[in-house]
């Protein structure tokens, strides 16, 4: 039972998500209003349910396998990629490095200044 | 279809109970493989998996619509999935509350980054403006990068491929890259993970433990937002939106 009224919640809580999205129409995943609504309901219950949190530990760790069937759509732009490959790969791969490493730098920079609280 | 292929998979090859199946079994054995080499980031089971999947679907002359279309219960769990994000995120409310000057700095920082790096970079190697419109939100994550895109004038599912190629280089190389440049905290390291290669260099950062999985989880939530919010304006200062 717990289990399923972990899973209720969360399914609640994107539907509340997509409405909020659809009715403002705003250009953003329902999904992610849903992530942002799950927060707040924690934080005004003040504790963490035990199925809620079996179920994202069970899920969180195999989130990439839920991304397979999407990944693989890769196919649908084999033409584009053999004629753009060289920009397309280095900006998603040497711009991601350059993107980690900047936060990184600028997170521990924050948190040298800001002395690690406040 | 294939001659031999075809009568094995008869009428089944758009049926969601083959095509999750297969998935769920190419999905776990790539896990074991991942695990059994101590976790080599090229063996990263996304991409050993996608590697066979496509194989598949070629082989057995399966057009990615069917396989798409059967496997669409998998993508519809994207959602609840993407709302339970929250609940790391709550288990760190402590440090979150003590982190957010820096977290607030360095997610305006490396999302600024991610969209002028991947349109610089492709910009300088001569990409065309759609490939430009569609690589600028790949740093997050894949359902808001899409939307983004659509509306900016990208192209959709070209992004999707930007958002894997991003979140498989990060989760690859994010690690061993921060531990060059000394950057060792968990903390800073799963930050940086989610801003830069969203859900799944989150997938790989609950591999390394919570701590980085639940940072890594807030960069990708704070990120999807910041990107939704921040691309049309960098997009529409370049006078292409």
């Amino acid at each position: 039972m717990p289990v399923l009224y972990a899973m209720a919640t969360l399914l609640v809580m994107q539907l509340a998500g997509e409405v909020f999205v659809r009715v403002l129409s705003l250009p953003v995943p329902g999904a992610l209003v849903g992530l942002l609504l799950m927060f707040a309901g924690l934080l005004f219950r003040g504790r963490l349910p035990k199925g809620l949190r079996d179920v994202a530990a069970y899920v969180l760790p195999h989130l990439m396998f839920l991304f397979i069937p999407a990944v693989a759509g890769v196919t649908l732009q084999f033409d584009r990629l053999q004629r753009e490959w060289l920009p397309f790969v280095l900006a998603c791969t040497l711009g991601t490095a350059i993107t980690a490493l900047v936060t990184a730098v600028t997170f521990c920079w924050m948190l040298k200044r800001t002395g690690g609280s406040q | 279809m294939n001659e031999t292929l075809a009568p094995m998979l008869g009428g089944f090859s758009a049926e969601p109970i083959l095509w999750i199946t297969v998935t769920l079994v190419v999905y776990l054995i790539a896990l074991k493989v991942y695990q059994r080499f101590n976790g080599h980031p090229l063996l990263l089971p996304v991409l050993t998996a996608v590697v066979v999947i496509v194989g598949i679907l070629l082989l057995s002359h399966t057009p990615y619509q069917d396989y798409d279309h059967a496997t669409r219960f998998l993508q519809f769990l994207i959602g609840p999935a993407t709302v339970a994000l929250a609940v790391p995120l709550y288990i760190q409310l402590p440090r979150l509350k003590r982190l957010w000057k820096p977290i607030t700095v360095a997610l305006l920082v490396g999302c600024c980054t991610a969209i002028l790096s991947a349109l610089g970079i492709a910009w300088l190697f001569g990409a065309s403006t759609e490939t430009l419109l569609s690589l600028a939100p790949k740093s997050a994550t894949m359902p808001i990068a899409m939307e983004v895109s659509a509306l900016t004038g990208g192209i959709a599912s070209l992004t999707t491929v930007a958002c894997a190629i991003t979140g498989i280089s990060g989760a690859m190389f994010t690690v061993g890259l921060l531990r060059l440049f000394k950057i060792k905290d968990p903390v800073a390291q799963g930050f940086a993970m989610g801003v830069s290669a969203h859900a799944i260099g989150t997938g790989r950062a609950f591999q390394s433990g919570e701590t980085m999985g639940a940072f890594s989880a807030l960069g990708l939530s704070l990120n999807g937002i910041a990107t939704a919010l921040i691309v049309p304006i960098v997009l529409a200062l370049l006078g292409w939106f």
